[in-house]
């Protein structure tokens, strides 16, 4: 036995280096950046499967701590800031200062040097350290101490004659916008900015946004129909500010200073309120059939599929919203196929949807209960401390990109955390009116801590249309009379939410945008 | 180079494959499945081995929420030991006339308890056997959560693990990621104001 074992070590071990090498070990991703006080360093890191990696020596080298393997017991300790923190090779659990942390994957030895998840940062080194250290893994930036490195998020539009830039900054940082020949200059007092640009078609104002190499600032290029601009600041709830420059033709037909370099201005009296669409209704709302493809959902007795009555209702009220109210109807999947979880809401999301409405069929054992329900979002406290966290620290969330983990998803859960309230009054006005038309449980309006509603970023509400576990209600859920049915009642519940949000914004925002209603499509 | 050689040279790869399975694939399966708080050798079956009070969570019988129901689970002298007993009970056939929110075939591979988070690791079954659901799946998921959250105040949040994994959801509605607190919100309580007393 022990000495076939000792072969039987031996040789898989030098097999399994070549496999790790030849196999296992993905193209390398872009290194992440470390924003210190004292200057910008990078990190590589490798793609081992969907879990991107960095080497404990090189993070040795940029941290003040230090790793050791166990010969005998094959651990890593890692010494960090007189803490221990224990890796064990097969284990994606890690103890941190006697704290259990879960890593995406186990630690892994890539061509003999201990590689962990760059979640490692966030999860093992990041908690408690002083100075604070971050992880924003999208953006490929670790940023050490107090370091100031605001999100932007830009976006340009061209309604009609005019073009406006709009770059939403958070946390707020000083900032000034000056021309350069035929560049505009952004330049933030910051350590380093973290941009995030819209794709968008150059319309002659602007031919492209981007970040300066090694400096904060945004380089707008301008394009032949520039004459002048104009930049005002709309100080925003939510730690957001929104900077706003709008390009203008050259001459005639405006009567806009040329060119003048200027400071941040107060907010121009024509710019829109930070929620310029919400004035005009519902712009673009999103309905989520759920599931499809691989994933069925529940199934009835009958044989009738979830993710078929989801998408019957959810095409029907597609076609109900566009007649009735004109708005832009997006659907995460208009045929059967799998949709991962992460897109549903950030198609939502990128397409600043005013609105979430997931469809989904109930199931419960014994198979009696019957009727509708309607949904919200259940925060953890988890999340609501990730809320208060955030808020102190006056970030907030991107619009753009997916929900990953860490950082990411505290401000992401921020998001929908941020539309409990409105959530709740859609959920109620939706329970409302299915009432009208269709059986609802006795528990109509419940709340949950359910997936897709965590990252949207707007009011967002989840339906079961009934339980496809009880037969006479898998029959009638089948039916595409049903169909029509439940469409046409929370069609009513948008008209009537719609409402509400259009009184709430002439309350708020009096003065009429520029640009809402020239915008639409 | 010669056929033989190059023959001998592909059973060693072979050989060295299959070894290399049974070292990264098979013996962590096995030893996965052994015990990770070093308690539990302490009770010998057949005796009469102490035991605790305990709620176990079933489904009521319209199906609509979760119900306790009291039973005796056998006692652990650290948190760890006591939850893997509790879930381990939670996951056995469930008495006679009561039916498990938790599809049958789950079972229990790991179980750590840390900072009062207690991270349960079960097999694919409780994926692969689900029936859909948001109810359905939020029942599943409670009866884990509140099993060791009512029983053990060493556990304020349990994260679930499948196969090892973080997961995203069971079925494709309750979020995974994070650990999650007891909810009383999906459980009734009038059938058993007679168990306040005895508790």
């Amino acid at each position: 036995m022990t000495p076939r074992r000792s072969i039987g070590v031996a040789l898989p071990a030098a097999l399994a280096a070549l496999v790790s090498m030849a196999i296992a070990q993905g193209p390398p991703a872009a290194p992440l950046r470390l924003l210190t006080p004292e200057g910008t360093r990078t990190l590589p890191t490798v793609q081992v499967g969907d879990v991107e990696m960095v080497a404990l020596d090189d993070l040795a080298a940029v941290f003040p701590m230090t790793a050791k393997e166990d010969p005998i017991t094959k651990a890593i300790t890692v010494d960090w800031r007189g803490q221990s923190i224990m890796l064990t090779p097969d284990q994606s659990l890690a103890s941190a200062g006697g704290r259990l942390i879960s890593l995406p994957a186990a630690p892994r030895r890539i061509r003999d040097r201990w590689h962990v998840p760059v979640e490692f940062i966030a999860r093992a080194l990041a908690p408690g350290a002083s100075p604070r250290i971050e992880l924003r893994k999208p953006s490929r930036l670790v940023i050490v101490g107090d370091l100031v490195v605001p999100r932007l998020i830009v976006r340009h539009e061209a309604p009609g004659t005019q073009g406006r830039l709009t770059i939403d900054v958070s946390p707020p940082a000083p900032h000034t916008v000056v021309q350069q020949g035929d560049r505009l200059i952004v330049r933030f007092q910051a350590a380093a900015i973290d941009p995030t640009i819209a794709p968008f078609t150059a319309r002659g104002f602007v031919r492209t946004v981007r970040p300066a190499p090694g400096a904060p600032e945004l380089i707008v290029e301008l394009g032949p129909r520039f004459g002048s601009f104009r930049a005002s600041v709309l100080p925003s709830d939510g730690g957001i500010e929104r900077i706003v420059i709008d390009v203008f033709p050259p001459v005639e037909t405006t009567d806009a200073a040329p060119g003048t370099p200027s400071a941040p201005a107060p907010a121009a009296p024509d710019a829109p309120p930070f929620a310029s669409g919400a004035v005009a209704g519902l712009r673009a709302i999103v309905i989520d059939p759920g599931h499809g493809g691989d994933e069925s959902g529940a199934r009835g007795a009958g044989g009738t599929l979830e993710k078929d009555v989801t998408l019957a209702v959810a095409r029907r009220l597609k076609g109900a919203i566009e007649s009735r109210l004109g708005s832009r109807v997006l659907l995460t999947r208009n045929d059967d196929r799998t949709v991962p979880m992460d897109e549903r809401a950030a198609l939502a999301n990128n397409n600043k949807a005013d609105l979430f409405i997931s469809l989904h069929a109930n199931a419960s054992a014994g198979g009696v209960l019957s009727g509708a329900e309607v949904f919200y979002l259940r925060l953890e406290q988890q999340g609501e401390e990730a809320r208060r966290i955030a808020e102190a620290e006056r970030v907030s969330m991107p619009v753009f990109g997916g929900g990953t983990r860490d950082i990411d998803i505290m401000l992401w859960e921020m998001a929908q955390a941020r539309y409990i309230e409105q959530s709740s009054r859609l959920a109620a006005i939706v329970e409302q009116e299915l009432r009208r038309v269709v059986p609802m449980s006795r528990r109509p309006i419940q709340q949950g801590p359910l997936r897709v509603l965590v990252g949207a970023n707007m009011p967002a509400v989840l339906v079961e249309l009934g339980y496809l576990s009880n037969p006479a209600q898998e029959e009638l859920l089948g039916s595409s009379e049903f169909a029509g049915r439940a469409a046409q009642a929370l069609l009513a519940a948008i008209v009537r939410f719609d409402a509400t949000v259009r009184a709430n914004a002439r309350a708020a925002a009096p003065p009429a945008p520029l640009t809402a209603e020239t915008a639409r499509p | 180079m010669t056929p033989q050689r190059a023959a001998g040279i592909a059973g060693i790869v072979l050989v060295g494959a299959a070894l290399v399975w049974v070292l990264f694939v098979g013996l962590p399966r096995w030893t996965a499945s052994t015990p990770a708080d070093p308690a539990p050798a302490a009770d010998a079956p057949g005796q009469a081995s102490p035991k605790i009070h305990a709620r176990l969570f079933y489904v009521t019988p319209s199906g609509s929420r979760l119900m306790p129901v009291e039973r005796e689970v056998d006692f652990a002298d650290t948190p760890g030991a006591q939850a893997r007993r509790l879930v381990e009970a939670q996951l056995a056939p469930p008495p006679e006339g009561v039916v498990s929110a938790i599809p049958e075939g789950t079972k229990l591979r790991n179980l750590y308890v840390s900072g009062g988070i207690a991270y349960v690791d079960v097999t694919g079954e409780i994926t692969t056997g689900h029936t859909g659901g948001s109810l359905a799946e939020i029942l599943t998921v409670y009866s884990l959560v509140n099993v060791l959250t009512e029983n053990l105040p060493a556990v304020t949040s349990v994260q679930i693990l499948i196969d090892g994994k973080e997961a995203d959801t069971l079925a494709g509605h309750v979020d995974l990621r994070r650990p999650l607190e007891r909810s009383p919100d999906w459980v009734d309580q009038p059938a058993a104001a007679a168990d306040e007393t005895t508790g």
